[in-house]
């Protein structure tokens, strides 16, 4: 220190500030120009013991009902405008605070439904973490809907164990559609009321059975969406049987149809006697060699409900094939595994069928699901397009909630002048945002042919095929 | 018996992940409330899965808060340590994880320095150093070990007295010393001349005068005094001048009459009453009463201690025995007394984290205008403080409310799953040690535990539900 500092110590009566605002207050004078050394505190013996040692010297007579502010000013220092800081610091108020707000949002699934108890849950955070997110909800009493994929097998079993026998529902993991109370989760399409009740292992099958049941007139209240792996041995059917009971249990359900691909063996037994044991009838639509395909199924669906089974549209012309494969770039699982059956049914050899989909994990990782990106798709299809030995070639466009706002503005111009004839199925109901008569429009106009029915869709594809041998 | 699909109408939804598929449901008019989630601390996905599908985890959960909040913690006796604990001539107590005198930092030091003239096994701190590190005749152990804890440095010695808390429905016990002061005290690692005076007269004078007082009268609540102590201003930690008040009020009679000298007397109740943490030091046994008895649920993930010894913050976990999850103590975020700055202060020290743990502390800071000023400013952010908790705990207690929150309950059982969930880190409001020993309190701020004990510790939860499950 040196020798032209000044000591100016003053004694306010009537002035109380807590402790902590006074080093505050400290803190702030210590930081002006020309001061030295700085202390603004109530005169507690503590505080007197702190300023002595700081070699302020503190009026015998102060007691803890005053204030000291202390100050040591440099040659340079001006005590005015110290002190007129002093008063400032010491009178004025916090403005608004800017900190964090009072209402954050939630971090938690948990602490969401502390605040909004009973809500249903929609998880699609990454693969590892959706089983944490899916147990806050049941462990809140919510049903849980997992759009994640990458879960493992034995947290799926873990989570519907802990549901089953607490009348919750896990749809998932991998769920992309569900329905609840009329309102659409995932990828769904937009659908009336009404009597049938559909449980699915599969999403796009779950939405091409929705778009055919539309265009039949018949409505669709709940779907219930359990994960392509329910109905697996490991986890036995769990989340199936919650929802069977469910729709069973709903008067407003006159039949319910069960979309899977075949359950494996020991749960197939155990599923139909415990459809059996149920008051409403259990359509069975499962995919697989020698089966009905999901046409077929919701024509039987149709016809036990009494209902008529419509012509099922078709729309614009193809050209004609001048080479010899099928490809099939497809965003919808479901509409692959279909198409691959079909295809393989009709004796076309491995090496003149290409069956693609885009949604499946290899071509999803770092990227958007192709109902959301269709870049990858695109790109495929211009190679595709440029091969003389491509014969046909087969999509599908999926409409509905969650889904591309406008896929036909991009797919429509990549398949405008191509020269092998291009079949697609639109996954779609009138009342879907993006207007199904709107994109079949643009991609008739592209020279497309457009089918509802992907099952019809490929046998067109095959016929087309089969005109060129 | 399922229920009926039509009676799950999907009216309100909570989306966590992807913001297309919030709006997806935005878009047909259905309210939806979305999940700030962000990636968990890194490398705990697995571990977070697994022990999130520990079947146990949820009833053991609920089992170890329920435990904790039922307990109520009353003030039965005051003894020396020797006779409350069985403290052997040698034994220190310290707060924190177990350390070596080797490890241990200056105001730690400084403490058993000034405990080991206190007993009489020296005559000089300077001689006490000689005697620790020798370490032939003395065993440190920390206070959580036996049934106790201690503020700051938390050193005990078998002649200093200790509060005694009881709860009536168990019958368990824990322990604290009586609170010295602020300033130049022995907790905070001063130990000259006055602070060993200021010593013996609590051992000699308050600590008697005190038992006669505790055991003539009712029997104090603290639980009680507690909650109103929250509906006041104090929130237990870094304020506890309103509880410091009611104790006095509750026990002032019973010291009157309690045929002591009166000018001890008056003495007794000016160093009670002029000293705004007294009452600190029976917070903080409540809360271990409450805490310990969430103990040893297998399968619970609720934190049963946070402690810190000056050198390591330790955690202990309800489900994982009597283990400790250690890393290097923070230094304190906060403000300063005199010319006293960060490089004087040493790392995280004491017990009094239980407070926290108990969700009191930095926990209830929206209770506690007065002080809301060590959270960076202003009384939103206190308020935002207290709700920040709720999102890394198991619930709310009841008996300890927040006016200014709707009454909400303090934000109790630290869930070690959240946190490394959220990556929000329980906050603390603490005292400064300095960092040399014999310096004494140099300031008082905020501190959070060290991010990696919590992985560490939900690593070692999944390794025993692992286990569980093979």
């Amino acid at each position: 220190m040196t020798s032209s500092t000044s000591d100016h110590v003053e004694i306010r009566t009537g002035v109380y500030a807590d402790s902590v605002t006074l080093l505050q207050v400290s803190r702030r004078i210590q930081e002006l120009p020309g001061v030295n050394a700085a202390q603004v505190a109530m005169a507690t013996p503590l505080n007197v013991e702190v300023l002595e040692r700081m070699r302020f010297v503190i009026p015998a007579d102060a007691t803890v009902n005053h204030l000291v502010v202390a100050i040591r000013l440099d040659g340079d220092g001006d005590l005015d405008v110290v002190r007129a800081e002093v008063d400032r610091a010491l009178t004025e108020r916090r403005g608004q605070a800017s900190g964090p707000t009072e209402d954050a949002p939630p971090r938690t699934t948990t602490a969401a439904l502390r605040r909004e108890p009973g809500s249903l849950v929609l998880v699609s955070v990454p693969g590892p973490s959706a089983a944490v997110e899916a147990m806050d909800a049941l462990e809140s009493g919510s049903d849980v809907m997992v759009f994640s994929d990458n879960v493992p097998v034995e947290q799926e079993v873990a989570l519907k164990r802990y549901a089953a026998g607490r009348d919750l529902l896990v749809m998932g993991p991998d769920c992309g559609t569900a329905v609840v109370g009329g309102l659409g989760l995932g990828f769904a399409n937009v659908v009336p009321p009404g009597p049938v009740g559909i449980v699915a292992a599969s999403g796009t099958g779950c939405q091409q059975v929705l778009a055919l049941l539309d265009h039949g007139g018949v409505g669709v209240t709940t779907a219930y969406g359990v994960g392509g792996r329910d109905l697996s041995a490991e986890v036995g059917g769990l989340a199936t049987r919650t929802a069977l009971a469910r729709l069973d249990a709903d008067p407003g359900v006159e039949l319910a149809v069960l979309i899977s691909k075949p359950p494996a063996d020991e749960v197939a037994g155990e599923l139909t006697a415990y459809t059996g044991s149920l008051g409403t009838p259990v359509l069975l639509a499962l995919l697989g060699a020698g089966r009905p395909d999901l046409t077929a199924a919701t024509e039987d669906l149709l016809r036990a409900l009494g209902r008529d089974v419509p012509t099922w549209p078709v729309r614009g012309e193809t050209r004609t094939a001048t080479g010899t494969r099928l490809h099939g770039l497809f965003v919808g699982g479901t509409m692959k595994q279909e198409a691959a059956v079909l295809v393989t049914a009709a004796g076309v050899p491995p090496e003149r069928a290409e069956l693609i989909d885009f949604g499946d994990d290899e071509y999803t990782i770092g990227r958007a699901h192709p109902m959301i990106d269709p870049s990858l798709r695109l790109e495929r299809l211009a190679e595709v397009a440029a091969d003389e030995t491509t014969g046909v070639v087969l999509m599908d466009v999926v409409l509905g909630h969650g889904a591309e706002e406008d896929p036909a503005a991009s797919l429509a111009p990549a398949i405008d002048g191509i020269r092998p004839p291009v079949v697609i199925t639109v996954v779609g109901t009138a009342h879907d945002p993006q207007g199904l008569d709107r994109q079949v429009d643009a991609l008739v106009a592209a020279g497309a042919e457009v089918h509802l029915s992907n099952a019809h869709a490929t046998r067109r594809a095959l016929e087309i095929l089969g005109g060129s041998r | 018996m399922t229920s009926p699909a039509s009676e799950h109408v999907a009216d309100r939804v909570v989306s966590v992940g992807a913001d297309l598929l919030a709006q997806a449901v935005e878009d047909q008019a259905a309210p939806v409330s979305r999940v700030d989630w962000r990636p968990p601390l890194p490398g705990t996905e697995d571990d977070l899965a697994t022990v999130a599908l520990d079947p146990l985890r949820p009833d053991a959960n609920a089992q170890a808060l329920a435990r904790m909040l039922a307990v109520q913690a009353v003030l039965v006796d005051v003894l020396p340590a020797h006779e409350a604990i069985g403290l052997e001539r040698g034994e220190f107590l310290h707060a924190g994880p177990p350390i070596t005198w080797e490890d241990a930092s200056g105001p730690l030091r400084g403490a058993l320095m000034g405990g080991a003239v206190l007993e009489g096994l020296v005559d000089t701190p300077e001689e006490a150093v000689a005697l620790l590190e020798g370490g032939l005749h003395v065993r440190l152990e920390p206070c959580h070990h036996r049934r106790a804890v201690g503020p700051m440095a938390g050193v005990v010695t078998p002649s200093m007295w200790m509060f005694v808390l009881e709860d009536p429905a168990t019958g368990a016990r824990t322990h604290c010393t009586l609170n010295e002061g602020l300033g130049k005290v022995l907790r905070y690692g001063a130990y000259s001349p006055e602070v060993l005076t200021r010593l013996h007269w609590m051992n000699d004078v308050l600590g008697p005068l005190l038992q006669r007082a505790v055991r003539a009268s009712e029997p104090v609540d603290v639980t009680a005094i507690l909650g109103q102590m929250l509906q006041m201003g104090d929130e237990a930690h870094n304020r506890n001048r309103a509880g410091t008040l009611m104790f006095l009020r509750d026990l002032g009679p019973a010291l009157v009459e309690s045929g002591g000298d009166i000018s001890d007397v008056a003495e007794a109740l000016r160093f009670v009453g002029g000293n705004d943490h007294f009452f600190l030091n029976l917070a903080m046994p409540a809360c271990k009463l409450a805490l310990d008895a969430a103990r040893d649920v297998p399968g619970s993930t609720m934190v049963v201690a946070m402690s810190r010894n000056g050198t390591d913050f330790g955690i202990q976990v309800s489900g994982a025995g009597d283990e400790w999850f250690t890393g290097p103590a923070q230094v304190a975020d906060g403000l300063y007394l005199g010319d006293f700055g960060p490089e004087d202060a040493n790392p995280d020290i004491g017990d009094s984290a239980i407070t926290e743990t108990a969700g009191l502390g930095g926990f209830a800071m929206a209770t506690a205008p007065a002080i809301v000023r060590f959270v960076g400013g202003s009384v939103p952010d206190a308020l935002a403080t207290t709700r920040r908790m709720q999102e890394i705990t198991l619930g709310e207690n009841p008996r300890w409310s927040v006016p200014v929150l709707e009454f909400a309950g303090v934000p109790s059982g630290i869930d070690v799953t959240k946190v490394c969930r959220t990556g929000i880190l329980p906050q603390i409001n603490t005292g400064m040690a300095g960092r040399v020993a014999g310096v004494g309190q140099v300031g008082a701020g905020l501190v959070n535990p060290p991010e990696e004990i919590f992985p560490q510790a939900l690593t070692r939860l999944a390794e025993l539900t692992r286990a569980r499950a093979r």
